[in-house]
C-alpha cells in the first residue's frame, strides 16, 4: 500500500475546517430561517434541500477523507458505495411516496382524526 | 509448462493472500459490516421520514422542542447544544484518524494519546445525549390531550410564548391517578399531579392563555387559537401531558418522541459500544500488540467503525434536528 506510510495530517486538518464550516453554515441557517429559503420546490422546503445537499457533501467528506475511501482501490471503493447510492434513494422514494399517499387518505377521507 | 505455474501459486490464491481488492480481510469485512449497518440506519431513518410525511401538517417543530443549553436556564437557545455535540463528535473524528495516522508511521505514544483523545471525545458526546435524553422526557412545559390523541399546548396571548403548567394551574389531584406522562412523577406517593380540571380552571381564571395546536399554518408555525375557540378545544382535553416517554409527548406527535428515543438510542448505542471498542485498541496500543506485530491496522479497523457513528450522526443532527 503505497499511501500507507504517507502522512495526511494537513488533508485532515482540511477537511476538518470544511466540515466545521457546513456545520456552522447549517445551524446558522436553522436559526435565521431565511425568507427565502422558505418555498417549495420539488416537495420540499429550499432549506432543506440546502440541508440535505449539505449534509451529503458532510458524508462525502468523512467517507472520502477520514475512512480513506480515497485511497482505496477503485473496485473496493464503488462495491461499498454504490449498493448504498442505489438501496437508500430507492428506500426513500417508495417510504415517502407512501408516507404522502397516506397523508392525503388520512385527509381526504370521511375519517375525521381530530376530535 | 501451465500446471506447474498453478501448482506454484495456488497455496497463496486460495489462502487468502492474493488480496484483489488490495484491502485485507479484516477491514473488508469492517466495511461490509459498515455497509450493512448504514442500511439498517436509513431503514429507521427513511421510516422516520415516512411518518413525517404522513403527518407533515402536525409534526412538532424540532427548534421548539430542543431549545436547552447547559448552565443557561430559561434562555431559548435552539440547536446550539446539539451544535456542540456534532462538533464533539467531528472533533473526535479527527483525532481518531491521525491516530490512524500516526499508526501508520508505528508512532506507538501519538496513536495512544490521540486514541485516548477520541475516547474522551466518545464520552462527552454520550454524556451530551444522556442530558438531551433527561430535558427530553422531563419536559418543560406541560400540555393537554385530547380525545382524538392530539396535543394542546399552552401559550400567552399577547407574547405567543409557551406557558408552563405550573405558571397558571395548581395540583390538587392525588399522585395515583396515572395522568401524568412520566409514570415516576405519578407513582410517588402522596404527590400532587395535574387533573384535567385543574387545568381548566388555571385557563379560566387567567384570561391571556390560549391554546396552541399541533396543526401548522401556512408560515410553518403552529396554529394559535382565539380565546373562545381555546376554551372550546379544552373541552375535549382528557389527559394531562407533562414531558415524554414512549406512549406520548407533550411535544406533539407520539411518534415523535418514539423516533428520537429509538433512533437517537440506537445512534448512542453504537457510540458506546465504539467507545468501548476504541478502549480496547487504546490498551492493545499501550501494551504494545501492534507494535510486536508491526502494524497499526487495528487502529484503522475501529477507527472506521468510529467514522461511520460520526457519518450516522451527522445525518440523524440533519432529519432530527434541521429538516
Amino acid at each position: 500500500m503505497a499511501h500507507a506510510h504517507a502522512s495526511n495530517v494537513k488533508r485532515i486538518w482540511t477537511v476538518f475546517v470544511i466540515l466545521s464550516l457546513i456545520t456552522i453554515v447549517e445551524v446558522a441557517l436553522g436559526i435565521v430561517k431565511p425568507g427565502w429559503s422558505m418555498t417549495h420546490i420539488i416537495g420540499m422546503k429550499i432549506l432543506n434541500w440546502i440541508f440535505i445537499i449539505l449534509t451529503i457533501v458532510k458524508a462525502y467528506y468523512i467517507a472520502w477523507a477520514f475512512m480513506h475511501l480515497e485511497g482505496e482501490k477503485g473496485s473496493f471503493r464503488w462495491s461499498i458505495v454504490l449498493p448504498l447510492l442505489i438501496l437508500i434513494p430507492y428506500l426513500i422514494f417508495i417510504l415517502l411516496t407512501e408516507g404522502n399517499y397516506v397523508h392525503d387518505v388520512m385527509r381526504n377521507g370521511f375519517i375525521s382524526w381530530d376530535f | 509448462m501451465e500446471a506447474t505455474v498453478t501448482t506454484a501459486t495456488e497455496g497463496k490464491v486460495w489462502g487468502g493472500g492474493n488480496e484483489p481488492l488490495k484491502a485485507s480481510y479484516g477491514k473488508m469485512m469492517m466495511w461490509f459490516f459498515i455497509v450493512s449497518d448504514a442500511l439498517t440506519f436509513s431503514g429507521f431513518l427513511a421510516a422516520y421520514g415516512f411518518s413525517r410525511f404522513k403527518f407533515i401538517e402536525s409534526w412538532p417543530i424540532a427548534d421548539e422542542v430542543f431549545t436547552h443549553f447547559p448552565f443557561l436556564h430559561g434562555v431559548d437557545a435552539p440547536m446550539y447544544y446539539v451544535a456542540l455535540m456534532t462538533f464533539i463528535l467531528i472533533f473526535s473524528s479527527v483525532t481518531m484518524v491521525l491516530a490512524v495516522d500516526a499508526g501508520h508511521q508505528l508512532k506507538r505514544t501519538k496513536v495512544a494519546w490521540y486514541m485516548l483523545l477520541t475516547i474522551i471525545g466518545g464520552a462527552i458526546f454520550l454524556g451530551s445525549q444522556a442530558w438531551e435524553w433527561k430535558n427530553f422526557i422531563a419536559g418543560e412545559y406541560g400540555a393537554v390531550e385530547t380525545r382524538g390523541g392530539r396535543i394542546l399546548q399552552f401559550v400567552n396571548s399577547e407574547t405567543g410564548k409557551q406557558i408552563a403548567l405550573h405558571d397558571f394551574a395548581a395540583p390538587t389531584g392525588e399522585g395515583k391517578q396515572h395522568i401524568n406522562a412520566n409514570g415516576y412523577a405519578a407513582e410517588k406517593e402522596g404527590e400532587a399531579v395535574y387533573t384535567v380540571k385543574d387545568i381548566v380552571d388555571g385557563f379560566t381564571a387567567n384570561s391571556n392563555i390560549v391554546i396552541r395546536t399541533e396543526t401548522l399554518n401556512e408560515e410553518g408555525h403552529k396554529t394559535i387559537l382565539s380565546r373562545e375557540e381555546s376554551a372550546e378545544k379544552l373541552k375535549s382535553a382528557v389527559l394531562v401531558v407533562e414531558g415524554a416517554n414512549l406512549e406520548r409527548n407533550e411535544y406533539g406527535n407520539r411518534l415523535f418522541a418514539d423516533f428520537f428515543f429509538f433512533i437517537t438510542g440506537f445512534h448512542g448505542f453504537h457510540v458506546f459500544s465504539g467507545v468501548v471498542i476504541n478502549l480496547i485498541i487504546f490498551f492493545n496500543v499501550i501494551l504494545g500488540t501492534y507494535e510486536k506485530r508491526k502494524s497499526y491496522e487495528m487502529v484503522e479497523k475501529v477507527g472506521l467503525y468510529w467514522h461511520f457513528v460520526d457519518l450516522v450522526w451527522v445525518f440523524v443532527f440533519t432529519f432530527f434536528y434541521l429538516v
